[in-house]
């Protein structure tokens, strides 16, 4: 009788958790880092449901503040980008550690994540995906291009493109010698830089194709040979290798710059069981390597790397040395407010003749 | 009683619009313009002004841009009646019966798939790779691949393209009602072909052309998607910042602020079109 008690206890238990931890789980992310299959493998593990909307760093922003953070129950943005939309617009929750397995990350990464996305002394962020910004160049055609500033020479003309969004002016500032991540919290110099990349910029545009705006566009416009040099993600130039080994990516003489995606939890998010299952998930060493293969670059998780194929390590090798790694700049927390100031000096490029 | 009925009838009927315009246009402009008074100073720190407002006229680079915006949507208009208004003489005067519906039909037919769609298609047709430098080069015309895209030209055919139809309905509808022994009358009397076009025909086209002006000058001066495509690094349009105002430099007061300005303007050239036209709205939209 007092075993069956227990044992009747216990299939309630188990009965009632199944029951509360089937959720549904609004991902909000970037294309490539929730793989179908891992969904599958994740839907058959736990009993939750995914739903996934793939957007970028602004848009995912804007949608949570239009919810006031609802709709969705966990987010990607990068971790350069969270503090200060949770000062403006407090639509994240802080993270419970006690609920992720920490042993799983990379131990150096979660900690820089965890500075950088640390406000009012809540924990925001974690890390997952890793990356950095560059050159991505045609060697057969603008081998010469080693640097972000070489994309206004006149023997690229007519066949660059980059994005008109803020790692531009970053990438541009770095290689012209000046240093815009030291001068964040100085609003006044960091305007000064932004007069000098906006003065090289404007004269750089008759060298410019077109802005580019999604990754699939600048992948199409250098397969196509229309374009032979661009600033691009790391990973868009290692797929193009694939097709053409004479595309690649380039690490610049200036530095790559590098960029963390994170999990945040959208404030009014209801199915924060499911989020810190599929984090804790993800982080799997095994399902690390799945995400990897599929989004091109590589995650924080432990041991992460060891399941990657061969191929894409080796481009990964051959666009980064050592020094290159060592010269990496990694994104530091944007302060509320830098983005009207370079919205304002990225509106003058656009309108430049 | 039978009133009470009646009357009821009435609201139910009325509901459904009454709905969609109080929850959907008007509430949504209210909570607007209130967030385009609200001038920011600090992090979650707002004071109410119209601070928003001013930048649009102290910064030259926005209201150029509006105008710039306003120029190429008359000049599409202007072009879209050209082009739009023989084709839609034709179907009108000129055919009967099947061969009538499948012109039309014709004219239709390019708006089953969506604005994004069409819009590829005319940057696959018009790209430095694309089938018209392609086929430049093969007939010997150029000698290397030249790039129509990226231009104010591309973006002309793109929003022509998108919007002829709408110029082209309410013309042949127009047009369907002018009796053809006005016309047989107009040569008796020993008229040519433009002064018929000009006595006849256009005054009494006049409400179809008007209507579909502003139908077409709104839907270019709104559009988003083919200018942004087409247009590349020259594409400078009034809704695309707007659009970078609310999502890429999360400043939703300034954003309401141009969104308020675009409607304003919007309708300020407008009306001058009408006066200029010597047409009344009612008299326009209420046929």
């Amino acid at each position: 009788m007092k075993y069956g008690l227990v044992s009747t206890a216990a299939l309630v238990a188990v009965l009632s958790t199944t029951a509360v931890s089937a959720e549904t789980l609004r991902l909000l992310t970037w294309g490539g880092y929730a793989p179908d299959d891992v969904i599958a493998l994740f839907e058959a593990e736990t009993g939750h449901t995914v739903e996934v909307t793939t957007s970028n760093n602004e848009e995912m922003i804007a949608k949570l503040r239009a919810t006031n953070g609802g709709g969705f129950d966990l987010a990607q943005p990068s971790q350069d980008r969270i503090t200060s939309a949770q000062e403006e617009f407090g639509i994240y929750k802080p993270i419970d550690m006690s609920r992720v397995d920490a042993a799983q990350f990379i131990p150096s990464m979660l900690t820089a994540t965890a500075t950088n996305s640390t406000f009012d002394g809540g924990v925001y962020g974690l890390p997952h995906i890793w990356g950095t910004s560059g050159l991505v160049v045609n060697t057969a055609e603008a081998g010469q291009v080693a640097d972000y500033t070489d994309l206004c020479d006149a023997s690229v003309a007519g066949k660059v493109s980059y994005r008109l969004k803020r790692p531009t002016l970053i990438g541009f500032a770095y290689a012209m010698g000046l240093d815009p991540f030291a001068a964040y919290s100085d609003q006044e110099a960091y305007q000064e830089i932004l007069g000098q990349v906006e003065e090289a910029l404007i004269s750089c545009k008759p060298n410019v194709k077109t802005y580019w705006d999604g990754g699939d566009e600048i992948k199409n416009l250098l397969r196509s040979g229309e374009v032979v040099a661009s600033m691009a993600w790391d990973t868009g130039g290692w797929q193009l290798n694939a097709d053409n080994a004479d595309i690649t990516f380039v690490a610049p003489a200036s530095g790559a710059l590098g960029w963390i995606d994170t999990f945040v939890l959208p404030s009014r998010g209801r199915a924060d069981d499911a989020a810190y299952d599929w984090i804790n998930f993800v982080m799997r060493p095994d399902i690390a390597a799945m995400i990897t293969n599929t989004a091109g670059n590589f995650t924080a998780a432990v041991g992460g790397d060891a399941g990657v194929r061969a191929d894409l390590k080796a481009r990964y090798q051959a666009s980064f040395d050592q020094a290159a790694i060592d010269n990496i700049k990694w994104y530091p927390p944007v302060p509320a407010g830098l983005e009207t100031i370079e919205g304002a000096t990225l509106d003058r490029i656009n309108a430049a003749n | 009683m039978v009133s009470d009925r009646s009357k009821l009838g009435f609201y139910l009927l009325l509901s459904p619009l009454l709905l969609w315009l109080v929850t959907l246009i008007i509430l949504p402009h209210i909570g607007l313009f209130f967030v385009s008074i609200s001038e920011k100073i600090g992090v979650r720190e707002y004071e109410t002004g119209l601070g928003n407002y001013a930048v649009f006229f102290n910064e030259p680079l926005y209201w150029r841009t509006f105008a710039r915006t306003a120029f190429m949507s008359i000049s599409t208009t202007v072009l879209t009646l050209v082009l739009g208004f023989p084709i839609a003489y034709y179907i009108a005067k000129l055919t009967r019966g099947r061969t009538k519906t499948t012109l039309f039909l014709m004219c239709l037919i390019p708006f089953w798939v969506s604005e994004l769609v069409r819009t590829f298609g005319w940057m696959i047709l018009l790209r430095e790779t694309g089938v018209l430098s392609n086929v430049l080069q093969y007939t010997g015309l150029i000698s290397g691949p030249v790039e129509f895209l990226y231009n104010d030209a591309a973006i002309m055919v793109g929003l022509v393209y998108t919007s002829i139809l709408f110029m082209i309905v309410p013309l042949v509808t127009t047009l369907d009602s002018l009796d053809d022994s006005l016309i047989e009358a107009g040569y008796d009397l020993g008229g040519s072909g433009i002064s018929i076009l000009r006595e006849i025909v256009i005054p009494h086209a006049m409400p179809g052309i008007v209507s579909g002006c502003i139908v077409v000058f709104m839907l270019s001066l709104g559009n988003y998607l083919t200018p942004i495509l087409l247009g590349g690094k020259d594409s400078l349009w009034f809704t695309g910042l707007i659009y970078t105002q609310f999502i890429t430099r999360f400043n939703w007061e300034l954003g309401s602020a141009f969104g308020f300005l675009l409607l304003g303007l919007s309708s300020a050239v407008v009306f001058l079109g009408l006066k200029l036209s010597r047409q009344s709205l009612s008299n326009t939209m209420g046929r």
